[in-house]
């Protein structure tokens, strides 16, 4: 605890950077809120909910349309987010990133519009054993359709894959490896890069799942050579409902569109229909505009913080964490990889983890209990659910401290 | 802190389930499933004449949901399949409105602070929607979902 304190106070400044989150300011059940929760949801910083409001007070217009200043105004917020992105990804191109709502819908457009146009009987489509079912069932939906099979990357019990058993599932038959950055169940930090490298040998592409590593890690798409990345606002402290692909040119030249409307096309009559350019063929439809404002400002935030620095602190908090955890009697850790992020997934013998959710919600502290939206990973590991702590920069020692007494506290009740 | 929930007499069930077995003259069964938690739940019913004459359960679940099959089945026993349905009905009540307690509840009142934790609703009726499962005899696993 001392040492922890003492690089905080030398590195990073936690309890200001708590002064920028005005929902973590509150007492939940007259207790202070501990939200150990980020891996489902961030929480947002002043300058993300301001550059919403802003938005909406000062700049509220559609995009891509109108000629006056206000429709101006709003296209280029919301193309410079964009940008932001690019630079925040290391993309090529900023033409290579897609609006969407989220991770889900940027796995499902690459499923649904790469995949019906590449996959064919016999095929197959590599994910892995740790998957989110966002990541599974739209693999699942086109191999059922297109008559391809589906293969699962498995894992040891400390929750790594095991690169050998990929190796053997790679062959030339191989259209798609698609695997999470880092697991949102279990922490675990995957060696994307060299999955990647593996899948292109045998003349597959690469799509990540980026939700939980893009608030936590620094991310290259150029550098891991990924196809296809998608990630998710609500994760990296932006809003709900927007999010990312990014998918390389060459690729997304090549895929037909994912849906039809307003703002992909270029020209439309009765008889044919000229698509627009990328990144818009893949954007029909008024965009969640407000939502891909807010994002640029979540950007700006975690960029002026330094994802070294986050991910330095984070991984400080984790081996706190894990420690303090280790000390509850009867705990068992589920996702002891090697190379984490501070996600803590653990079961107590004996009692269930909505028992120990709802002691906790009383004590103030938010963690998430159940399947995770993974469920394959709770069967691997013979438990019908978990309790989980997920950190961000903003949660301190004092709290894993609360978390640790909290579970006490339920043995207590329970046992 | 959480004693308006956790009452003594459902921590006492949940760690000592009664009438947790399986029931090998049972002629009603049905199976339960909360999707929201993984608990699953099985219920064996021997019925003679139209009236429940033993109950038991086996699953794994929660304190709230494995206590509420416990109750359950020792509430059941003796009772008529109307009156058993009629009980639900109350039960429900008693997690989801304001209504006043009755007094044909009995011990299940202990339920009564699960209707300050909406998110646990479903771990209490588990039971029950199994039980009006296996008195209409459905084949299918019914879920709270």
């Amino acid at each position: 605890m001392s040492a922890l304190t003492a690089d905080i106070a030398a590195g990073f400044d936690v309890d200001r950077i708590r002064e920028d989150f005005p929902v973590l300011k509150q007492t939940i059940h007259g207790k202070p809120l501990v939200y150990l929760d980020s891996a489902a949801t961030a929480q947002k910083p002043f300058a993300v909910i301001e550059a919403i409001r802003k938005f909406h007070e000062v700049d509220c217009a559609n995009i891509h349309r109108g000629v006056h200043e206000l429709s101006q105004r709003s296209t280029a917020a919301y193309e410079e987010t964009r940008a932001k992105m690019k630079r925040f990804l290391n993309a090529r191109s900023k033409t290579e990133l897609i609006f969407v709502r989220g991770t889900t819908e940027a796995i499902n457009l690459v499923a649904s519009s790469w995949g019906r146009r590449n996959v064919r009987e016999g095929d197959e489509i590599v994910i892995s054993a740790m998957e989110h079912h966002s990541n599974i069932v739209p693999w699942q939906l086109l191999c059922e359709s297109a008559g391809a099979k589906l293969r699962v990357i498995p894992m040891n019990d400390r929750g790594e894959l095991i690169l050998e058993e990929y190796a053997r599932m790679l062959n030339p038959r191989t259209r798609m490896v698609a695997v999470a950055h880092v697991s949102n169940s279990l922490g675990t930090i995957n060696p994307v890069k060299e999955i990647i490298a593996m899948a292109h040998r045998v003349g597959a592409l690469a799509l990540v799942d980026g939700a939980q590593a893009a608030p936590h890690l620094r991310v290259d798409v150029q550098a891991l050579d990924a196809d296809f990345y998608a990630l998710s606002g609500h994760k990296m402290v932006g809003p709900t409902g927007i999010g990312i692909l990014y998918g390389k040119s060459k690729l997304l030249n090549a895929m037909p569109p994912y849906q039809g409307g307003g703002d992909m096309i270029k020209s439309v009559t009765f008889e044919k229909t000229t698509y627009n350019d990328l990144p818009y063929k893949f954007e029909a439809g008024t965009p969640n505009i407000a939502g891909g404002i807010g994002l640029g400002a979540a950007v700006d935030y975690i960029t002026h913080i330094g994802l070294d620095r986050i991910a330095a602190y984070e991984h400080e908090l984790l081996v706190y964490a894990t420690g303090a955890l280790g000390q509850v009697p009867g705990l068992r850790m589920i996702g002891t990889a090697r190379e984490k992020a501070a996600v803590l997934s653990f079961v107590i013998e004996g009692i269930h983890p909505h028992d120990i959710g709802t002691v906790l919600d009383r004590l103030g502290i938010a963690v998430r209990t159940g399947h995770h939206c993974a469920q394959p990973v709770m069967d691997r590991f013979g438990v019908p659910a978990t309790t989980r702590a997920s950190l961000a920069f903003y949660n301190t020692a004092r709290e894993i401290d609360a978390l640790a007494a909290g579970l006490r506290k339920v043995k207590e009740i329970f046992s | 802190m959480v004693h308006d929930l956790y009452q003594e007499t459902i921590l006492d069930h949940s760690k000592h389930p009664r009438n947790c077995h399986e029931l090998a003259e049972a002629n009603r069964k049905a199976e339960g499933y909360n999707p929201l938690c993984g608990d699953k739940l099985k219920l064996y019913l021997k019925v003679n004449g139209g009236v429940v004459e033993d109950a038991s359960f086996v699953g794994s679940g929660c304190a709230i949901s494995t206590a509420s099959a416990s109750l359950m089945t020792e509430s059941l026993k003796g009772l008529k399949q109307e009156e058993a349905l009629k009980l639900l009905d109350r039960f429900h009540d008693l997690l989801t409105t304001d209504s006043p307690v009755t007094q044909e509840l009995g011990k299940l009142v202990v339920f009564c602070g699960v209707r300050d934790y909406p998110a646990r609703v479903k771990c209490a009726t588990l039971a029950w929607h199994t039980l009006k499962s296996a008195l209409e005899n459905q084949q299918e696993p019914v879920t709270t979902e």
